[in-house]
């Protein structure tokens, strides 16, 4: 190139043209991504305000310790939020071990094999499956062929299964970040495999667990479908566990659906537990004492006040699994399609009550996962 | 130990096994024991719960494409923007901050954006609308679409930027090198490179959309007609089944088995989708 070429040109730094356009393309791209998340964002807010807006008003300690009823004015969710809880206890009680168990399979002792393949293959298939498939599982099979009914327990297992991926998956990660030096340190002082794994890689393993964990529960919890499947009840006013101060009534004998004794002259010789009323089949009543035997007539009805000793004991999980339920989620869909603005309200609250629940834990876990990411430098 | 930790992870093959054998077992020797599969797959009628009942799936079909179809024209177009924003120009404190937030948007209860198509953007879309001529049902599959979009965007956001930022560097250094500005490096060299992640991404989103149940059972329609345009309403495949399921469930009926067709139909659109986004994804894993 010649001295008379570079002058014809002249200044090969000056900007080539258009490049002034292309920058602003380049600049006006970012306000393009920054109104895409501000959409996104805009979403989550203007969900909290509408609900903020319907159903604030309606929070209230009546709210959370009444029943479902068909008066709008004092309608609760007492048995939604306690039927959630029992429900989600028995979730977690399957999905954790499993899915926890299950992810430390297939990081550490899987071999490589069709067997494991095919176990990949069904997780990553099944954290794609609609949830409302694994509630024609639930049916068809927990329901149909197990016989275990529409109960706490097969809505605990199917939320189980719908999540398992979800721990699955979180445990494989946490499991698999953890170097391989800490495993082999333990092993070249005599740990066996499990005891390498179980003390030294899960610890470590463990806030990646945990996130998963919380990840997967808070998406039990406001699943809806699978459980109107199963027939989660949505009006149910009564609760699966006894609290202190309920009455409690015991009915002696075997009674038809009137409540008139199947067999009318029998009598039954009854301990009573705690001081109360005996109601008899002619309606008259009969005050008794804790710790004396009566002779009663099939048909009457022992009635007393449940103490807490009876309380605690009725929360064993036997005497909740096999009852009926509803849940928060399916009280909020039962309330939303009704037409009267007083139940819409009320659906309202519960849907804050179930968006505080998700948003802060999920919340908590992407903490964890940031904390977790700040603080371990292998 | 390892007996018991192989048994646990066998439970997902269990899994899916029951969910086969269920959905098989009812469906096709139940259902299709009575039903043809000429008129399941052809018929244009879905009336399960008349005296007459017919076996068309079709309206079924078309609610769900009708309601996917407006979920992704949301979900596409703002998940990608969200993504080439994160990826290619926001900082590092930016989209760590911004990625964990929108993804609450897919951890927010179904019902409860179920309540907010039918009582928010219903109203404002019906009002929106009126000028134009066009009188929106109170259910519809466009509010129920629009809020499956927001709903879904984050899963579109988050899995095409993890697929951008595998990208090696060096390809955008070369393009930077060039003489491109980031905005021609990203559309031109980035997102060509991640685009079989970003389809699966997509795609992915979209599994989520067909397979989803409480929006369109509260904002949708549950009349299975044959959809045309969003602003009908309409009932989905999952919108029938829970319909089906919020009465008294007829077990052994004929209605009862129609929820497992339905479930089959759901279940194989679902896991072709999931295939073919599982596919891309690994291809792009491979590729670098």
């Amino acid at each position: 190139m010649s001295a008379v070429d570079v002058a014809e040109r002249g200044d090969i730094t000056a900007h080539p043209p258009g490049l002034a356009t292309r920058r602003f393309k380049d600049a006006s791209f970012i306000v393009w991504g920054i109104v895409a998340t501000i959409i996104g964002l805009g979403t989550l807010v203007a969900l909290v305000s509408e609900l903020v807006h319907d159903g604030g008003h309606r929070l209230s300690m009546t709210f959370f310790m009444s029943f479902p009823s068909s008066d709008p004015e004092i309608a609760g969710i007492l048995s939604a939020w306690v039927g959630s809880i029992l429900v989600i206890a028995t979730t977690a009680a399957f999905a954790i071990p499993i899915g926890v168990l299950a992810g430390i399979y297939l990081e550490e002792y899987a071999p490589k094999n069709w067997m494991t393949s095919a176990i990949e293959i069904a997780v990553n298939n099944l954290a794609g499956v609609p949830s409302i498939i694994f509630g024609l599982l639930a049916v068809g099979l927990f329901v149909q062929v197990f016989d275990l009914g529409q109960s706490i327990l097969t809505a605990g297992i199917t939320l189980a299964l719908l999540i398992l991926p979800v721990v699955i998956v979180a445990t494989r990660e946490a499991v698999r970040s953890v170097p391989l030096e800490i495993r082999q340190a333990a092993l070249a002082v005599g740990a066996t495999k499990w005891q390498a794994t179980q003390h030294h890689v899960l610890p470590y393993a463990m806030p990646g667990v945990v996130t998963g964990v919380i990840i997967g529960i808070s998406r039990a919890i406001g699943e809806t479908a699978p459980l109107i499947l199963i027939g989660g009840l949505t009006f149910v006013a009564f609760l699966p566990i006894t609290r202190p101060g309920d009455a409690a009534f015991e009915v002696i004998g075997a009674v038809d659906e009137y409540g008139a004794p199947v067999t009318p002259d029998a009598t039954e010789r009854v301990l009573i537990d705690h001081d109360g009323v005996v109601v008899m089949p002619d309606f008259s009543e009969m005050p008794v004492q804790a710790g004396q035997t009566y002779d009663l007539p099939h048909g009457a009805t022992v009635q007393s006040v449940a103490t807490w000793s009876d309380a605690v004991q009725s929360w064993a999980p036997q005497n909740w699994l096999g009852s009926e339920f509803t849940v928060m989620p399916i009280q909020m869909f039962n309330w939303t399609s009704r037409p009267e603005a007083e139940f819409r309200e009320l659906a309202a609250a519960a849907g804050l009550v179930l968006l505080a629940i998700t948003l802060l834990m999920n919340g908590t876990a992407i903490w964890l996962r940031y904390r977790l990411r700040k603080q371990i430098r292998w | 130990m390892e007996m018991l930790l192989f048994l646990a992870a066998a439970a997902a093959i269990a899994i899916v096994v029951g969910i086969l054998y269920v959905v098989l077992s009812e469906a096709v020797v139940k259902f299709f024991g009575q039903v043809s599969f000429l008129e399941f797959i052809t018929g244009t009628t879905w009336t399960p719960t008349f005296d007459n009942p017919q076996y068309g799936i079709a309206p079924l079909l078309t609610g769900t494409f009708m309601s996917t179809l407006v979920a992704l024209s949301v979900a596409v177009p703002l998940g990608l923007l969200v993504a080439v924003y994160l990826s290619e120009f926001a900082s590092t404190r930016m989209r760590e901050t911004i990625k964990p937030t929108l993804e609450l948007l897919a951890a927010v209860p179904t019902v409860v954006y179920g309540y907010f198509a039918l009582l928010f953007v219903t109203p404002l879309l019906q009002q929106a609308l009126r000028p134009l001529g066009i009188e929106l049902p109170g259910f519809n599959l466009l509010s129920a679409g629009l809020v499956m979009g927001l709903m879904i965007i984050p899963y579109i956001a988050s899995l095409s930027e993890d697929a951008m930022r595998a990208v090696p560097n060096a390809m955008r250094d070369g393009s930077s090198a060039m003489g491109a500005t980031r905005l021609e490096t990203a559309f031109r060299v980035v997102f060509p490179a991640a685009v079989s992640g970003i389809v699966g991404a997509v795609i992915l989103g979209m599994s989520r959309a067909v397979g989803e149940t409480m929006i369109v059972v509260v904002a949708g329609g549950q009349q299975p007609v044959i959809v045309t345009s969003p602003t009908q309403q309409g009932a989905t495949v999952t919108a029938f089944i829970a319909q089906v399921a919020l009465g008294d469930i007829p077990y052994g009926t004929l209605e009862y088995s129609s929820i497992f067709a339905a479930g089959l139909a759901l279940l194989l659109l679902t896991l072709v989708f999931n295939f073919i986004a599982f596919a891309l994804q690994r291809r792009f894993r491979e590729a670098y």
